[in-house]
């Protein structure tokens, strides 16, 4: 199975094809702050509504045209989106498109230059920052511990900050969340990259968040620390945590986020992987045959379902609009054309494929 | 939302904690203090009680001592704000529900506390020793006038003001090594103006003292709005305005 799409219809002329493409034109792919009712009934817009548990009443995070600039430089702009209460929300994006510093805005470190926002029920304002701040928890890229400090007392000094009362009550259960109680006692400085970065997970526990911002949680961790705090976000993914998660990492957005939004300075799409990769990519079939096809054109223009081909060097790729039909109708065909067949089986794109087309697209447009 | 003693306990307690586990921060408290009583104790007890310049002599003994509040301060402080900065310590603080004041007050608070304790046991160790081991005359010397009121004025508020040029120096600088440069040269003002009157260039009284002394107290309290104005926590986290 190719791991990207095809190329382009256009790109590609010395190909045979007959089809548009295995892409949807990118026009068609829009991003939307309204909600999932508004979006419905546009062909190719994607809800920017919040997933389960959320609702335009009750979302957890309200974004409406954002942004911030540096002088003249554009940090993000125009940034819409909405969180529902319990969602695992990634925010994915290369290096500068803005994520942290949205995260930084939304967590009142940074004031907006234009737009509004509405966290944890409360309005973005400079008024608000501490009661804003009373309810969001942030895990910066950084875990950012005193490391001459043991782990309780980082965050004994974090409790106070919060002003939380039953300090080693809530110290114990943050600990038992990330596993940690038996390492309570060490310096944060003899920790591991990935214990340090457990540590900090339970810092942003202490105060029982409405939304907890992760910046980048497992940035330069190995496969196994790695592994750990994803399955710490899973848990807490499972205790109906709200969580807006900035990563590089794709696979682990597809993994752990119930929707995604892809930012590079604007937003370029949000939606659930699913969704994402059904708004950019065409279903389509692999096909792989012990020979190539004497006439390909005439075989996949004779099977119902299948709207255009393209050969790639291995096999061939087919543009159809529903696998379950085109799959049966085409094996008949090449079994009684006499082709041997190796596999036939539906491309799957990842949400790499998606993030990769995207940020194509922009540096295509930035060289026009 | 309103000021939170709570808070600046848990910055304090952490800042003494910090420093306690810091060999570099114990070494510099512990050196700076041996360095500038040592020198003085030596020449004092070697003085010669008839000399014309004994006054003087005196005067630029106990000047030694001055400069502990001084110095000692202005490091810590230095690093305060940028070396947090740089170790990525402040930003998970500035999430929290902090307020610039009380992040401002703990910070001079932990330099003032070891500052002042240290200061005056050095001080206090000066004078034991003065009495037991220098000329009577010496030790008359040393009690009479303003000497010791100075001291025990001073300290506080050269390191008050030590402390808040420090902090003010670290809220706006990129890097620790010049903000501590800068930080210790800013401390120096104040104590020109002390070794004067030590020296008897201007020749000291009490009136003079408590004047100075006034002074300084209210620069000291108008520098805590001053350098709480200066911390912006936008600029803090992105290094530069917003």
């Amino acid at each position: 199975m190719a791991r990207r799409a095809p190329s382009r219809p256009g790109h590609d002329e010395a190909r045979p094809s007959r089809s548009a493409g295995a892409f949807r034109q990118p026009c068609q792919v829009r991003v939307t702050s309204q909600p999932a009712t508004h979006a419905a009934g546009g062909a190719g817009l994607i809800s920017a509504a919040p997933g389960p548990g959320g609702s335009k009443d009750g979302s957890a995070l309200v974004v409406e045209h954002l942004a911030k600039r540096f002088g003249d430089r554009v940090a993000f702009d125009d940034v819409s989106f909405e969180v529902g209460y319990g969602e695992v929300f990634g925010f994915l994006g290369p290096n500068g498109a803005g994520k942290t510093t949205t995260v930084r805005t939304l967590g009142t470190l940074i004031a907006p230059s234009s737009g509004w926002a509405i966290v944890a029920g409360i309005p973005l304002g400079a008024k608000n920052g501490s009661a804003i701040r009373s309810r969001i928890s942030m895990m910066p890229e950084s875990p950012g511990l005193y490391l001459r400090l043991t782990v309780t007392e980082n965050l004994q000094c974090f409790a106070g900050l919060y002003e939380l009362g039953d300090v080693r009550g809530r110290i114990e259960r943050a600990l038992g969340a990330v596993n940690l109680e038996d390492r309570a006692r060490d310096l944060c400085g003899s920790l591991s990259k990935g214990l340090r970065q457990r540590v900090a997970l339970a810092r942003a526990l202490l105060s029982d968040p409405a939304v907890l911002f992760l910046d980048e949680p497992t940035s330069g961790l190995d496969p196994v620390a790695t592994r750990e705090v994803h399955e710490l976000i899973a848990s807490l993914r499972e205790r109906g945590v709200t969580i807006f998660l900035t990563t590089h990492r794709l696979e682990e957005a597809e993994r752990l986020c119930d929707r995604v939004a892809i930012l590079n300075t604007t937003l370029r799409m949000i939606g659930r992987p699913g969704e994402l990769r059904e708004q950019l990519f065409r279903r389509s079939l692999d096909v792989r045959l012990r020979a190539p096809l004497d006439d390909p054109e005439a075989m996949f223009g004779a099977v119902p379902g299948i709207e255009g081909w393209e050969r790639t060097p291995s096999s061939y790729t087919l543009t159809v609009s529903d696998p379950d039909l085109a799959a049966p109708a085409l094996t008949r065909a090449l079994v009684a054309a006499g082709a041997d067949i190796l596999s036939i089986a539906e491309s799957r794109h990842s949400l790499e494929d998606v993030y990769l087309e995207l940020i194509d697209e922009d540096v295509e447009a930035r060289a026009r | 939302m309103s000021f939170s003693w709570t808070r600046v306990g848990a910055i304090l307690h952490k800042e003494l904690r910090d420093y306690r586990r810091n060999r570099f921060v114990i070494g510099t408290m512990a050196a700076v203090p041996v360095l500038f009583i040592t020198l003085p104790t030596i020449q004092l007890i070697a003085a010669n009680a008839t000399g014309k310049n004994l006054s003087v002599r005196i005067g630029l003994s106990l000047l030694y001592m001055l400069v502990i509040p001084v110095t000692m301060p202005s490091v810590v402080c230095a690093y305060s704000v940028v070396g947090e900065r740089e170790q990525g310590t402040l930003e998970p603080v500035l999430t929290t529900l902090i307020r610039r004041e009380e992040f401002l007050i703990a910070k001079a608070l932990a330099a003032f506390v070891p500052t002042l304790v240290i200061a005056y046991a050095v001080f206090g160790i000066f004078l034991a020793v003065a009495a037991l081991f220098a000329h009577p005359v010496i030790v008359s010397a040393i009690y009479a006038g303003p000497h010791v009121l100075v001291q025990l004025l001073f300290t506080p508020l050269l390191a008050g003001w030590a402390i808040w040029v420090g902090i003010a120096v670290s809220t706006r600088s990129t890097d620790v090594r010049v903000a501590q440069q800068l930080s210790v040269l800013g401390s120096i003002p104040p104590l020109i103006i002390v070794a004067l009157m030590s020296l008897n260039v201007i020749t000291e009284s009490i009136a003079l003292a408590i004047g100075l002394a006034t002074a300084l107290l209210a620069f000291d309290l108008l520098a805590w709005r001053v350098v709480a104005g200066m911390f912006d926590r936008e600029r803090l986290v992105i290094g530069r305005p917003g």
